[in-house]
């Protein structure tokens, strides 16, 4: 008789256990050591940049690298500090954040979510990331929003314009500063509806994904609401480059307007189309034919040069403003590269800048610290003027710019005018709005 | 009744890129029988050389104006093209204008060393290993060169528009009472890619080069018994075929901006047209990509996306898989090619 306590099931149960610790993530495991992922227990914090280094928005990605590296120069107290000085919160003493240097990684997200998952989860469990930031697709921003939840660290997300971001799929740990579908919409709507009056057939093209929806959704809601009729939303796929068959049955379809909700490599093309095939000279309706770009940016509208004369769009911030934020970022990010800043630029160094601040207000670079400073934070001096971080979904509300393409450039830059600068307060919409309806914050997770 | 022949235009147009590529593909793979997945690649290398010459016309003496400033508020710098200085504003501006026009000039020789170069350099060492392996180091050479372009113009599409003569619509149908507008640089594709497909089976069929060369593709054994250098023939084929593609592209550049990744966008509808039309017919080539960037355009009609929503993205491929059901070979494939 043997007097042995083992027990096959216990066996069993022991093994069970040892193996489910040893199949856990690091990124899980880690945190069980310190008080949240990757706390910073050294002289340096190390910040993760995940940005599109490859692919078609690389042009827009490299962009947004200068500008973290600059916001990262600025924190340390190197370069002229930029919108340090004139931002409104002055906890940034350029010592780092809470004296600790800021050291960063970069990441290529290649404008595809699983690759974006990929290094963001490379970034926090190699490089010991305490925050992910970046993206130039609401599609990816998602994605790794979601995973950035699951690890618990703060996601800063960069130029995503889906409502669905702060929206249905919004997360405790993320926080977006760029605007969204939604206003803009609630902008141009009114600029809209002075220039071309309240009775408009419009005829929608939008790019079949999560950023297209919710845009076109946003513009036929606000324009509707002005009296305009919308004819058609016809969705176009992601990879279409000739747009002509679908430019086609615009011409006949009584529509006066025609709302391109593109972006970046398809805006170009189809915007091109839409104007070799003669829309803009176009009488319908007795009206003069028009074409909207909802969601305009600098770098894209290159892209279509000459064609984006006198169209109307919305932008979440211009080089040309004259504010003191403005000026002061335009001119530390001119004189470094030798060329203003786009707007994702401006939006990725807002957000280094306001994760810095948040973590030092609070004192820990704990997430869920981190997270309790931005929600209903109130600054101003980064650009947009006055601006709140809601906190009960973690979008930026502040003011919104409705730009036209400029008949008479300057230079290679000087390719949009801003016509109205759209106040906050008429962008603003309840948390419990329909379009932003469905998923929930949930709780912040530090890991 | 105005729609369907709109779409019937667009989809000459469209089918007249789709021809051009498909029919470089054939000829590579009718001579030399390599599936060559780099051959999408050549065709943004030819965009290249329109964006290229554009740049070259462009090239500037800076001069600073002091009335006006940057957006730094510094002293503005600004250019004046060097044709512009040389041949005055008027003439030099038109000699920038017509840029994409005068690239062809520039991107013949081009491509044709492109091709040469790629053959003799990489792709004849794997006209004896299977396709796959053709298929993966072409692919793979794609893959590279659409990087470099990327790192010498970067990612987002360049504006390379038409002469400003050519670049306004016209209504093609007020003979007959119809209101058929249609940009005037797409029909001047269209023309184009005929004029090119017309240059490229004259020269195959009234030039003793052109009989050698088919000759060759029928029977390449039988040919170099002949004590005729076949292999040095269809090398120059290669480059022929390039600069096909290349023109292609240079033509192009006005309906859309190029980009660095615009020859991956044609390459797989390119190979579903090559396979359609038979694998190794030049008729054939021609055919399918009219016929399917026709089919494409007509599955973008509201009309038939409500029956059937999504076909415009799928059309191309179901209509290949029927053919390839009711006709093995494809359209006018030859008996033999591409078969054990």
């Amino acid at each position: 008789m043997s007097n042995s306590k083992f027990t096959r099931r216990g066996m069993l149960k022991t093994g069970a256990v040892a193996g489910a610790g040893v199949a856990l993530p690091t990124i899980f495991t880690a945190s069980s050591v310190a008080a949240y992922t990757n706390e910073p227990t050294g002289g340096s914090v190390t910040l993760g940049f995940n940005v599109p280094q490859t692919g078609p928005y690389a042009d827009e990605g490299a962009d947004e690298l200068r500008a973290y590296q600059l916001a990262v120069e600025h924190l340390n107290g190197e370069g002229d500090g930029g919108m340090l000085n004139t931002f409104s919160s002055k906890e940034l003493q350029g010592n780092g954040i809470m004296g600790k240097k800021v050291e960063f990684v970069t990441g290529d997200t290649q404008t595809k979510s699983d690759a974006a998952r990929a290094s963001a989860k490379s970034m926090i469990e190699k490089d010991g990331a305490v925050m992910i930031t970046g993206g130039s697709s609401s599609g990816v921003a998602i994605a790794v929003q979601g995973l950035c939840q699951e690890a618990g660290v703060i996601f800063m997300a960069g130029l995503t314009h889906s409502n669905d971001t702060t929206g249905k799929d919004k997360k405790a740990n993320g926080f977006r500063h760029f605007f969204n579908g939604y206003m803009s919409a609630a902008a141009l709507a009114p600029v809209l509806k002075n220039l071309y009056g309240t009775d408009r057939n419009a005829y929608h093209l939008t790019a079949d994904y999560t950023w297209g929806w919710t845009q076109e959704e946003s513009i036929a809601a606000a324009t509707e609401a002005m009296g305009w009729n919308t004819v058609n939303k016809v969705r176009t796929p992601l990879a279409s480059t000739d747009f002509s068959s679908y430019i086609a049955p615009v011409l006949n379809s009584g529509a006066d307007v025609l709302v391109l909700n593109h972006y970046g490599g398809n805006m170009v093309n189809s915007l091109t189309n839409a104007v070799q095939f003669g829309l803009r000279e176009k009488i319908v309706n007795g009206k003069q034919f028009e074409i909207v770009v909802p969601l305009y940016s600098r770098l894209m509208a290159k892209g279509a040069g000459a064609n984006v004369k006198g169209i109307h769009g919305s932008t979440n911030w211009h080089w040309s403003l004259q504010d003191d934020a403005s000026k002061a970022f335009v001119k530390s990010f001119g004189t470094k590269y030798g060329f203003p800043p786009s707007q994702a630029a401006h939006t990725v160094y807002c957000q280094t800048l306001l994760y810095a601040d948040a973590a030092t207000r609070a004192g820990t670079f704990n997430p869920c610290g981190i997270g309790e400073a931005l929600e209903g934070f109130e600054f101003d001096g980064l650009g947009n003027g006055k601006t709140l971080y809601r906190a009960g979904d973690h979008q930026c509300f502040k003011d919104v710019l409705v730009v036209r393409g400029k008949e008479n450039p300057t230079s290679e830059f000087d390719l949009l005018e801003v016509v109205e600068v759209t106040p906050a307060a008429q962008v603003t919409y309840p948390i419990d709005h329909p379009m932003f309806a469905g998923g929930a914050l949930g709780t912040c997770n530090a890991g | 009744m105005d729609a369907i022949l709109l779409q019937v235009l667009n989809g000459l147009d469209k089918g007249s890129a789709y021809a051009l590529i498909a029919l470089g593909l054939t000829l590579i793979f009718g001579t030399l029988g390599v599936v060559n997945f780099a051959h999408g690649a050549l065709f943004m290398i030819g965009a290249f050389c329109a964006v290229t010459v554009q740049r070259i016309l462009n090239l500037s003496y800076e001069t600073v104006d002091e009335s006006q400033t940057d957006f730094l508020g510094n002293a503005l710098v600004v250019k004046t093209p060097y044709v512009e200085a040389w041949f005055g504003a008027e003439t030099g501006g038109a000699i920038i204008d017509w840029a994409v026009p005068l690239a062809i000039l520039f991107a013949i020789p081009i491509m044709v060393f492109v091709g040469y170069a790629m053959e003799r350099g990489l792709i004849k060492h794997f006209y004896k290993r299977p396709h796959a392996d053709q298929i993966l180091v072409t692919f793979g050479l794609a893959i590279v060169l659409q990087e470099m372009i990327k790192y010498f113009y970067g990612a987002n599409p360049i504006q390379t528009p038409a002469p400003e003569a050519l670049s306004g619509i016209v209504n093609l149908g007020a003979i007959i009472g119809m209101d058929i507008v249609y940009p005037v640089w797409r029909i001047v594709y269209f023309f184009f890619s005929l004029l090119v497909i017309g240059g490229i089976f004259s020269f195959l069929r009234f030039t003793t080069f052109g009989m050698v060369v088919r000759a060759g593709m029928a029977d390449r054994e039988t040919v170099g018994l002949l004590g005729i250098n076949i292999d040095k023939r269809f090398t120059i084929m290669f480059g022929i075929a390039a600069a096909v593609a290349g023109l292609a592209g240079v033509m192009y550049t006005p309906i859309n901006s190029p980009n660095y990744h615009m020859g991956m966008d044609f390459l797989v509808l390119s190979f579903v047209v090559v396979v359609v039309g038979g694998m190794g017919s030049l008729p054939g080539a021609v055919l399918a990509g009219f016929l399917l960037g026709i089919l494409e355009s007509f599955a973008s009609m509201n009309e038939i996306k409500s029956i059937i929503p999504g076909i415009d993205q799928i059309i191309i491929y179901v209509v290949a898989i029927i053919i390839l059901l009711v006709r093995p070979r494809g359209l006018m494939g030859r008996k033999g090619v591409m078969e054990e």
